[in-house]
């Protein structure tokens, strides 16, 4: 008698227990829900305008939840406007351009210097590393006025190499190297030094391979650095040739009348891409970002 | 010794130096590129900056008006002037808001896709998406957003509210237009220090909590005396860099505002932009630079202060 009252109010008690979970997880996906809807709701608000063909109707639909309901005239009205009133692929290539130009050559400048400053020895070494580690501190904003006091001297305005040549080393990426290579056994390079290796080929085939993580990890911060920057191709770039997409759909903006469907046609085109380049290598993004932080 | 093995020592010598000398040439040009790279577009634009803070230098230089040394002025006038310390206040009033939201809402983020439920991973890519959004792009739906009578945020203020709040006129609104700017900023950037904090959560050890559950803490306790404790480096690092980043604002505001309505969302780079750019007095805009440049010094030399003292406690 005893012992089956002990059981009951046993099993009374993980029974209230597991309601209490379910009620827990369904509380925490509600949480998860709401915020979902918040940090969608503009991009999904910006790809549902971009494909609604009537101008009125997008104005008249975003006061209300119809603004994400993709009805009335669907198509690519507004994409085609885009491209018959300005050269958007040539914005277009000069993003690509200029950041993947930019990406490659750090990816190669960065990595070397960091692997002569973690895996040689030599005078002068322990001077170079604090002084990158000092630069880091100074952010771009505070030396584009005299940067462009410098290129216009030298006629480098409205040009691609403006944009790329003075963001190609990174004093960041090259730390994030640095602390990467460091980590390295030494055993590595001594076995390849008996072999007669020099110095490049040890750097070229032994430390390039085992160290994926760290180029994918450079590789992306820079790229989401750079495919966002605004301020300097702002000052830099004049007439539309070498523009990049940033500055482009700020200007597309600025005038009016505005049309909002081919305003929110070009968003969707400059949003699309790193989108897509995000959802592909999301976990490499994940961990990039992860990386960034606790050394820092 | 004998001579043999003295002979042998100094052949080893001979044989080294040369491997020595030619990994240390290897060395520098490894280093000699990107440190001219360097030296060119960082380490000489930031003397400049200092050189040029004190003197009357413009964009394009007058024949007639040959650029001056005029000591401080350039930082007299800037501690004078009235736009700059409107710049100044909106900066540190967007810190004082952005980054204690932000890192909180952050942490909350990481605590909660930080669970083993199902589809956990499309929350964190969802949450995180806004970072891979370009920030132009941001502004400019955000702006639509905040349409004046019938945009949506005031549609949804008003419906929440049973028609009692809005609608507002929020970036022509002196009042409002940097909480405006707040909100789309955190939205766009949290998902960045979630990812770090996350980061920081799946590095603590599960045998604390196990040890927690054993001398009865509840999930709040358990978040309170071992989750925080624990993130305090990354905390200390979201802090700082978001307060970096604060500094930094510009592009959403020259998208939406340019700094108006009366200045009320300008920014120091916005006037440094509208200074060095627009009105060509790049000895003023450089006083600006490094005036801005000493302000995320201070912030960044906080970061290593604070960490020292940690270090110390323990």
């Amino acid at each position: 008698m005893m012992a089956k009252n002990k059981n009951m109010i046993r099993n009374k008690k993980t029974a209230s227990l597991r309601t209490q979970k379910t009620v827990s997880v369904i509380f925490n996906y509600l949480i998860l829900i709401i915020l979902a809807v918040f940090f969608l709701f503009p991009v999904v608000f910006m790809f549902v305008s971009s494909i609604k063909n009537n101008e009125t109707q997008i104005i008249r639909d975003m006061s209300n939840i119809k603004a994400f309901v993709p009805y009335g005239e669907i198509g690519l009205k507004n994409y085609f406007d885009v491209f018959q009133q300005m050269p958007f692929g040539r914005f277009m290539f000069n993003s690509f351009f200029i950041v993947s130009s930019t990406v490659l050559a750090g990816l190669v400048l960065n990595s070397m210097i960091a692997y002569a400053l973690a895996r040689i020895r030599f005078k002068g070494r322990a001077f170079i590393i604090s002084l990158i580690i000092a630069l880091i501190i100074i952010p771009a904003e505070a030396v584009v006025i005299p940067l462009l006091l410098m290129v216009n001297q030298i006629g480098w305005l409205d040009s691609y190499q403006v944009q790329i040549i003075p963001f190609i080393v990174d004093a960041f990426s090259i730390f994030l190297f640095y602390q990467f290579f460091i980590g390295l056994p030494i055993s590595l390079d001594e076995a390849a030094k008996i072999d007669g290796a020099s110095p490049f080929q040890i750097y070229r085939r032994i430390i390039i391979p085992l160290s994926k993580p760290v180029f994918a990890t450079v590789a992306i911060l820079q790229f989401l650095f750079r495919w966002g920057d605004f301020l300097w191709p702002l000052m830099v770039t004049r007439g539309y040739e070498y523009r990049p997409l940033t500055v482009a759909i700020q200007q597309f903006f600025s005038q009016d009348p505005k049309v909002w469907g081919d305003i929110f046609a070009f968003a969707s085109m400059v949003t699309i891409p790193s989108l897509v380049i995000f959802l592909i290598f999301q976990k490499w993004f994940v961990r990039s970002v992860a990386s960034s932080g606790i050394k820092g | 010794m004998t001579d043999k093995e003295l002979r042998l020592q100094k052949k080893s010598f001979k044989k080294r130096n040369p491997l020595q000398k030619k990994e240390t040439l290897a060395a520098w040009s490894f280093c000699a590129l990107p440190l001219l790279f360097l030296f060119i577009f960082l380490i000489t634009p930031f003397i400049v900056a200092f050189i040029i803070s004190f003197t009357d230098q413009r964009l394009i230089s007058n024949p007639n008006l040959p650029t001056q040394f005029i000591a401080l002025r350039n930082f007299l006038r800037l501690f004078n002037s009235s736009s700059f310390h409107q710049a100044l206040w909106n900066n540190i009033y967007f810190v004082l808001v952005v980054v204690p939201l932000q890192t909180f809402l952050a942490l909350l983020l990481a605590v909660l896709v930080n669970q083993k439920l199902r589809f956990i991973n499309l929350f964190r890519t969802i949450y995180f998406s806004p970072v891979v959004t370009t920030m132009v792009v941001v502004a400019i739906v955000w702006y639509f957003l905040y349409n004046p009578g019938e945009g949506l945020i005031n549609q949804f203020l008003n419906f929440i509210s049973f028609g009692k709040l809005g609608p507002y006129n929020w970036l022509n609104d002196t009042s409002l237009v940097m909480p405006a700017i707040m909100l789309l900023s955190i939205w766009q950037g949290v998902g960045f220090q979630m990812i770090i904090y996350l980061a920081g959560l799946q590095n603590i050890p599960d045998e604390l909590y196990e040890a927690g559950r054993v001398d009865g803490a509840n999930i709040w306790q358990q978040f309170w005396h071992i989750t925080v404790p624990q993130l305090r480096n990354t905390t200390i690092f979201v802090i700082i860099s978001t307060t970096i980043l604060a500094f930094k604002l510009f592009t959403q505001v020259w998208v939406m505002t340019r700094g108006g309505p009366q200045g009320a969302s300008k920014t120091i780079i916005v006037l440094l932009y509208e200074e060095g750019f627009s009105m060509l007095r790049v000895g003023y805009a450089s006083a600006i630079g490094v005036l801005f440049f000493l302000i995320v010094l201070c912030v960044s030399l906080l970061q290593r202060v604070y960490l020292k003292e940690e270090r110390a406690v323990l």
